[in-house]
């Protein structure tokens, strides 16, 4: 199932929330050897995870199996705020354009949940009136993008690191739901179901 | 439409003053005969400031009541940033239904599209388009203006970042060389598939292009951006 949810809804989702954050830790602390926080409950967590960003997940069974978090290019971002060396043109604010991070798949899942996360993303995309995604990404992720059918366009690199920006039309989300194994009807729906939820917690 | 809206917009980024803003609300209003087009920042602090066309009693009510609290629009869209039909927020509380009939009372109308907006250090701002009309109507209206209506609203968002001296700085973008190439040839009349062509590069790629100059140029679609492109004297044909 696809889940489109804010941090501050995410206490009503405990157990997607800490398998998300675990599996983050896994993929960012132990397999990737990124400089990140894991706090005492085995949780990765940073400063934009308090900025209530939108978080897109696919869950296998109620559990966590893949995921990223969204932010607004016109507040605060990773990508303007730390990696302005990947951005020739400079720094990235625009209403159309959000910031796609800590891209994770929990241990085991592979290229259908990952289609199935960017199938997600598209959609909410279309829905939403995002024209883009801008994200940082490590240079060995570029054969699994493409793998999965969701290659970006590459902005900028420097020492393995990327900037890229994703954009979805009809047929590549058509693609995408093949891969998925998840027909876009779905996906429609889960959406709206989320959307139900979304204006109805007052945040906090 | 397309046209209006791209000299509306053309105006917006002129205005120099909350006054301005104010009589920007009121064109916006005549161009999308909407009922109602309001932009509302509220500060980390509580404090509100914002233009539209609501009813000034109405305006007035809201602030000595402190409707902040109770509205469901301001509820629902606060620390969030994606667009939300008035239908989609929780309107069922006794507190809320009765603010409903206050506003409705006031002419606000029974449909709304609010655009919640985050800008740079916390700061949070709404757009808004109120309407009376059926569901079936207003669908087909944020349907076919959504797109608009988030670059109309990040315009007055702008606009005010400006008058407060906090909008993101920088250098006015430039277009970089391959942005400027895509953008040349298509002024002088080139189709997509004969720019991709001559620059060597994919449709796809070519698309990115000109997506990122139209972003950096703040315009609508790909004609007002080669437009604002040679007005800005980014390219010369």
């Amino acid at each position: 199932m696809l889940h489109f949810i804010y941090a501050c809804d995410l206490p009503a989702h405990p157990d997607l929330a800490d398998t998300m954050f675990r599996n983050r830790a896994q993929q960012f602390k132990d397999r990737l050897g990124w400089d990140v926080t894991v706090d005492d409950r085995g949780w990765e967590q940073d400063q934009y995870d308090r900025l209530n960003p939108l978080y897109v997940i696919v869950s296998d069974q109620g559990r966590h199996a893949a995921s990223m978090r969204l932010l607004p290019t016109t507040g605060p971002t990773m990508v303007n705020d730390h990696f302005q060396q990947l951005l020739p043109d400079g720094p990235l604010h625009s209403a159309q354009i959000w910031e796609c991070t800590r891209f994770c798949l929990a241990p085991g899942q592979g290229t259908t949940a990952a289609s199935a996360l960017q199938l997600a993303g598209g959609h909410l995309m279309q829905a939403f009136g995002v024209d883009h995604f801008v994200g940082v990404y490590d240079r060995l992720m570029t054969r699994i993008y493409r793998g999965i059918g969701a290659s970006p366009h590459q902005l900028g690199a420097a020492q393995g690191i990327c900037a890229g920006l994703w954009t979805f039309d009809r047929d590549s989300l058509r693609d995408l739901s093949r891969r998925a194994d998840i027909p876009l009807g779905q996906v429609a729906a889960d959406f709206s179901t989320s959307l139900a939820a979304m204006g109805r917690s007052n945040a906090a | 439409m397309a046209k209006r809206l791209e000299t509306f917009l053309e105006h917006l980024e002129q205005a120099d003053n909350q006054a301005d803003l104010q009589d920007r609300a009121q064109d916006l209003q005549g161009i999308l005969r909407v009922d109602h087009v309001v932009y509302h920042w509220v500060s980390t602090t509580g404090e509100q400031y914002g233009c539209g066309t609501y009813d000034p009693v109405w305006v007035q009510k809201y602030v000595q009541k402190d409707y902040l609290r109770v509205d469901p629009v301001v509820l629902g869209c606060y620390q969030r940033f994606h667009p939300v039909d008035w239908k989609r927020l929780d309107w069922s509380s006794k507190s809320a239904r009765a603010f409903r009939r206050e506003a409705m009372d006031h002419g606000v109308g029974n449909q709304g599209f609010s655009i919640p907006i985050r800008g740079p250090k916390g700061q949070f701002a709404l757009f808004t388009v109120s309407h009376s009309c059926d569901d079936a109507a207003w669908a087909t209206f944020t349907d076919a203006y959504r797109r608009d209506l988030i670059l109309i609203a990040h315009g007055f968002n702008q606009k005010a970042l400006e008058f407060e001296g906090v909008a993101h700085r920088g250098p006015k973008k430039a277009l970089s060389p391959r942005e400027v190439d895509a953008m040349t040839l298509l002024a002088v009349g080139y189709s997509r598939a004969q720019v991709a062509q001559s620059l060597a590069i994919s449709e796809h790629t070519l698309r990115v292009y000109i997506e990122s100059a139209r972003f950096k140029l703040g315009a609508m679609n790909t004609t007002h951006a080669v437009a604002r492109a040679m007005s800005q004297g980014h390219i010369v044909v």
